[in-house]
């Protein structure tokens, strides 16, 4: 499912990682760690940018891969962490 | 997944897997040391910056088995933050080889530099009570549990109480940045030495270091020579103990001695203590499966799935550090 969202995190990635507007060259489902698009520190800036973007704390048993490894799981955590709030 | 061409796993998965002949290692690495200075380095002797650890201390004897005491020059090059009893470590290393050597304090470098300046600026942005008197370092946190690798701030305040926060990713990067200049200060003063005796430069990694990207690039990784890079670090233990090392060398326990608070290399990087690591790293090379693995080491099926996903995570994370300048087209007129 695509909305803003997912679009806002996907650009991020793609302006900061891949140097491109082109969208089809990340999917939403495409792991960012098996494509090698981040290692372990960009993943810590990816989870800066999901804290300052969308003004949340990311606690340290919430730093998994199935919540920041693609554009789906960041949104579907920025959703859940928002809908708790 | 394992690379093509992995070895068969052991029926049994112990520490005897790391077992050497410490002698033929000893004679095979001398060997080798020589062809290379005579044949690709074309030098006339060796470097060796001796800190007080095992592996500089190995590296250092290596290098005299090699091409004798007149030909090593040793350098010990504290800072700061250094343990006196490191520097006490190399002195006694060096005196105990018979090689000519010096102490050179580099902190008035690293002052100069903004080393110290830049680091604290980091830390005080997340504990601005910081000062002068504190103490801090760093200490990963995650990788060992399943998570993703992230890290620690610890400081101890003057009166001895102690903090610690998460560092987000600008002030990680600005804190190992400053502190990456100890490292790479103390590799411009090897070279400085290396080019005015006409001698090659040692770098001083084992296999554990070399394999998960322990090293500053520019800094500690880089050398001429890597003599023990293909060598698990108890097996450099047990080439320390055959060339009868001074006692205290042999059983330092090993430390980064790069920040102020006391700091294990397991807490600041390696998911477990070095003997484990090794047999982790072994047998991830050599197709054991974490079941193999949880058994040798006493710990859960689980927590070894994410030691191995913990040492490919750091192979791919430090992949940029093992790489050369990249060149946009090949130049094959030159055969390098």
């Amino acid at each position: 499912m695509s909305d803003s969202l997912h679009e806002t995190i996907r650009a991020y990635i793609l302006e900061n990682y891949l140097f491109t507007d082109d969208a089809s060259a990340l999917g939403f489902a495409d792991s960012l760690v098996g494509r090698g698009i981040v290692d372990s520190t960009g993943m810590l800036e990816i989870i800066l940018f999901v804290e300052e973007r969308f003004d949340l704390k990311v606690k340290d048993e919430e730093m998994i891969s199935e919540n920041f490894d693609s554009v789906g799981r960041i949104a579907e955590f920025v959703k859940a962490r928002q809908r708790s709030a | 997944m394992n690379p093509p061409g992995t070895p068969t796993p052991p029926a049994i998965l112990d520490a005897r897997v790391l077992e050497i002949d410490a002698a033929a290692v000893v004679t095979q690495v001398r060997s080798r040391l020589r062809e290379i200075l005579a044949q690709d380095l074309s030098r006339r002797g060796l470097v060796v910056a001796i800190s007080g650890g095992i592996d500089s201390s190995v590296c250092a004897a290596l290098a005299v088995q090699a091409v004798g005491v007149q030909r090593v020059y040793g350098l010990l090059l504290p800072e700061r933050d250094s343990a006196g009893a490191s520097t006490a470590r190399g002195r006694e290393l060096a005196e105990h080889l018979g090689i000519r050597h010096e102490v050179f304090d580099i902190a008035p470098t690293l002052e100069a530099i903004g080393c110290y300046r830049w680091r604290d600026e980091a830390i005080r942005r997340i504990f601005p009570g910081y000062g002068p008197d504190w103490k801090s370092k760093i200490v990963i946190s995650g990788g060992a549990e399943g998570r993703l690798n992230h890290f620690q701030l610890v400081v101890q305040a003057p009166g001895g109480e102690m903090q610690q926060a998460r560092l987000g990713a600008p002030e990680y990067l600005q804190i190992v940045a400053a502190t990456s200049f100890k490292q790479r200060i103390r590799k411009t003063v090897e070279y400085f030495h290396a080019d005015r005796l006409n001698y090659a430069v040692v770098g001083t990694p084992n296999r554990l270091e070399y394999d998960q990207g322990f090293f500053v690039k520019n800094g500690d990784g880089s050398a001429d020579v890597k003599p023990i890079a293909h060598l698990y670090k108890s097996q450099v233990y047990a080439l320390a103990h055959h060339l009868r090392l001074p006692a205290d060398i042999c059983n330092a326990v090993p430390t980064t001695d790069t920040y102020s608070l006391a700091q294990g290399q397991d807490e600041f990087y390696f998911a477990l203590p070095y003997q484990q690591m090794d047999l982790a790293l072994w047998a991830h090379n050599h197709g054991c499966s974490p079941a193999q693995l949880a058994a040798a080491l006493g710990i859960g099926e689980e927590q070894a799935a994410y030691v191995y996903r913990d040492i490919e995570a750091k192979r791919r994370t430090t992949r940029y550090l093992h790489l050369k300048p990249v060149l946009l087209e090949p130049l094959p007129e030159l055969a390098v």
